[in-house]
């Protein structure tokens, strides 16, 4: 038997590193995937909310109301958007979400009286039928894109770059181009989708600003326009959001989630959510529009407590996507031997990019994707949603707050020097920001 | 018969007149370089612009006929899903873009990445093309009745390109094809449609090599 210093494990080269420089030899090409960063970077896990106490009155649960509301677009748009609550549905094409799955997440969203989006390969009747308020992307790729769409869209978002790869193209491997995807996104059938990273007609923020003078005279100045971007160089990207006349910004960290991706992109790019939110409202406070132009902030949100802290950091909404695909079943322990099959198992998978998705979520086979019902999916969606409201609420009534918008970074704390750093907000027991003050 | 003078009238006014119920001609003086003027018509009308326009003339034209007569800035027929535009100067760059269908006439030349993502649209270009023309291009055809750029049809899916004079270079996965009868009958209708002279017989015909259709470690090089 070994003894244990011949059984060592070198940290430069552990196992998972071994077996990706054997698979790259093997293959040739990076390795691509679904779902998002799984490293660990600094995170809303790393604020806590001070609550009341002395100093500060609660608000009695039960009794005394803490509203959830928020209007977004209100700064040229003739119609803005309503929510009854600040979470939203982020983009997720069809494509890389089975039919089925968008369907649910429109009926869950218009049940909460929240919008849900379309995403890279245009929109499909079944989401449009299913969401009250459906948000209509603008992609560099230009898949399906219509005026008729645009048309009936409740609001528009020009999507500059996205969190799990500011920078980089849409990708959709040729296992998912099913005839109906490839007759919306006119592409053969079958082939590996290689998509544009850049808009085709216009590049940098000053044509930006023309394309979006654009939009608003075809959709008749009566919808609001978002510009997402992925968080990398924050304060610069909202600025010039603002600048070329975004009504909404959104917002994507680098824990946002992907259909597929090179995994080197997932991991190596683009900046934490924390410090993304709070240099966003830094640069919207700076050019005396936060509140005016609404920021929706999406990355790694997974509970009503991520929520709340990214609202008390300045943000008028949250957005989520990986965290809605969970609650539609993805990575539940079912159909174990599928996992299996794709090598990997429950609570691991990252496999959207196969279009084998054991839970019908990420999927456009038939067969797959009966095992996720409409109706059944709408129901996990709208108790998840409903759960992470109730949970802000607790939070922000704690904090004393008639208002989760009324919630401040006066009302946290940091763990850690670096989310301290990032967050600008002071480590815990002291008054110390670090860069702020010595 | 309607006439939108845009020194006097707000380009919202014309474009709201366009978007509703409109005149089945209308004729847009002095635009003066102004963008997006007639974007997003849904309609069978006729609309002459007397001059040059800015950004995205014509974007997202369903059924309209829309005539510039002057030279067009950049985006010109964007996304374009039926109809026709046509521009009587030179176009600059990215005319046509996601163009999904309908066409789009040059009559002068247009600059670089014309045509770029097209999805269908036709392009007929009586000058030259700039460089990475048909970039991505998935549907349709352009016609290029004098020379193309450096990396023309870079990346390109299944759009069909003909070229009439020189081409600079041919972008990754862009290879030279047979000119079969059906491509010289779309070719010479295309032709006829826009009004211009030219036999097939004078051009040469690309198209992708579907190399890059699936990753393949030998490819490598062309990404
Ligand atoms: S369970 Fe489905 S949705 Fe979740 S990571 Fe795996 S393939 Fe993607």
């Amino acid at each position: 038997m070994p003894d244990d210093r011949a059984l060592r494990e070198s940290a430069t080269f552990p196992a998972s590193v071994l077996a990706e420089i054997h698979r790259a030899a093997d293959q040739g090409i990076y390795d691509i995937r679904g779902f998002g960063a799984k490293r660990s970077v600094p995170g809303f896990d790393d604020l806590l909310f001070l609550g009341a106490s002395m100093s500060r009155y609660p608000l009695e649960g039960y009794r005394e109301t803490c509203a959830t509301d928020v209007t977004l677009g209100t700064r040229f748009a003739k119609n803005p958007v309503d929510l009854k609550i600040p979470i939203t549905i982020a983009g997720m094409s069809f494509g890389a979400l089975g039919a089925n799955a968008k369907e649910a997440l429109g009926r869950a969203a218009t049940l909460m009286g929240t919008s849900t989006t379309t995403g890279d390969g245009g929109m499909t009747e079944e989401e449009r039928r299913s969401s009250k308020t459906l948000v209509y992307q603008v992609l560099p790729s230009r898949y399906g894109l219509n005026p008729d769409d645009l048309r009936r869209a409740d609001a528009l978002e020009v999507v500059v770059g996205q969190g799990a790869k500011p920078g980089g193209g849409g990708m959709l491997l040729g296992q998912k181009i099913t005839h109906r995807v490839a007759g919306m996104r006119t592409l053969p059938v079958g082939i590996d989708q290689r998509s544009a990273c850049r808009h085709p007609d216009w590049t940098g923020p000053d044509d930006l600003e023309i394309k979006i003078q654009e939009l608003r005279e075809i959709t008749d100045w009566r919808i609001p326009i978002y510009i997402k971007v992925g968080a990398t160089r924050v304060h610069y990207d909202t600025a010039l959001a603002v600048k070329a006349g975004a009504d909404v910004v959104v917002l994507d960290g680098m824990q946002g989630g992907t259909a597929a991706t090179q995994d080197v992109f997932i991991e190596h790019v683009g900046i934490p959510t924390l410090p993304a939110v709070r240099m966003a409202v830094e640069a919207l406070r700076e050019l005396g529009v936060h509140r005016e132009v609404q920021l929706i902030v999406s990355g790694g949100i997974r509970n009503g407590a991520d929520a709340a802290k990214a609202l008390a950091l300045g943000a008028d909404a949250v957005s989520i996507g990986s965290a809605a695909m969970v609650a539609l079943g993805c990575n539940r322990a079912v159909h174990v031997d599928d996992y299996a099959a794709l090598g990997t198992g429950p609570g691991y998978c990252h496999h959207c990019h196969t279009g084998r998705c054991p839970v019908g979520v990420a999927t456009q086979d038939p067969e797959l994707e009966s095992r996720l019902r409409p109706e059944q999916g709408a129901k996990w969606v709208r108790n998840y949603l409903t759960t992470m409201v109730l949970e802000m609420q607790t939070l922000a009534r704690a904090c004393g707050k008639s208002h989760v918008l009324n919630l401040e970074p006066e009302d946290l704390s940091a763990l850690t020097v670096e989310a301290a750093a990032m967050a600008k907000v002071p480590l815990a027991g002291t008054d110390w920001i670090p860069g702020n003050n010595p | 018969m309607n006439d939108f003078d845009l020194k006097r009238v707000p380009l919202r006014d014309l474009n709201a007149h366009l978007h509703n119920d409109p005149t089945d001609e209308v004729t847009v003086k002095n635009p003066g370089g102004r963008h997006a003027i007639a974007v997003g018509i849904d309609a069978a009308i006729d609309v002459t612009i007397d001059g040059h326009v800015g950004y995205y003339c014509g974007g997202m034209n369903k059924r309209a006929k829309i005539t510039v007569a002057g030279h067009a800035g950049p985006g010109v027929a964007e996304n374009m899903m039926s109809g026709r535009v046509r521009v009587k100067g030179n176009a600059s760059q990215y005319a046509g873009a996601s163009g999904r269908g309908g066409t789009l006439i040059v009559e002068g030349s247009a600059s670089a990445r014309c045509g770029i993502s097209m999805k269908g649209v036709d392009i007929v270009v009586a000058g030259d093309v700039g460089h990475m023309s048909a970039f991505m291009a998935q549907a349709g055809h352009l016609v290029v009745c004098g020379n193309a750029g450096q990396h023309l049809g870079d990346s390109l899916y299944e759009a069909v390109i003909f070229v009439r004079g020189q081409v600079g270079d041919l972008g990754a996965d862009c290879i030279e094809k047979e000119m079969t009868p059906t491509h010289r009958q779309t070719l010479s209708r295309l032709l006829e449609q826009s009004g211009f002279q030219h036999s097939p017989d004078e051009f040469r015909r690309y198209g992708s090599a579907r190399g890059l259709y699936h990753f393949d470690v030998d490819h490598a090089d062309a990404y």
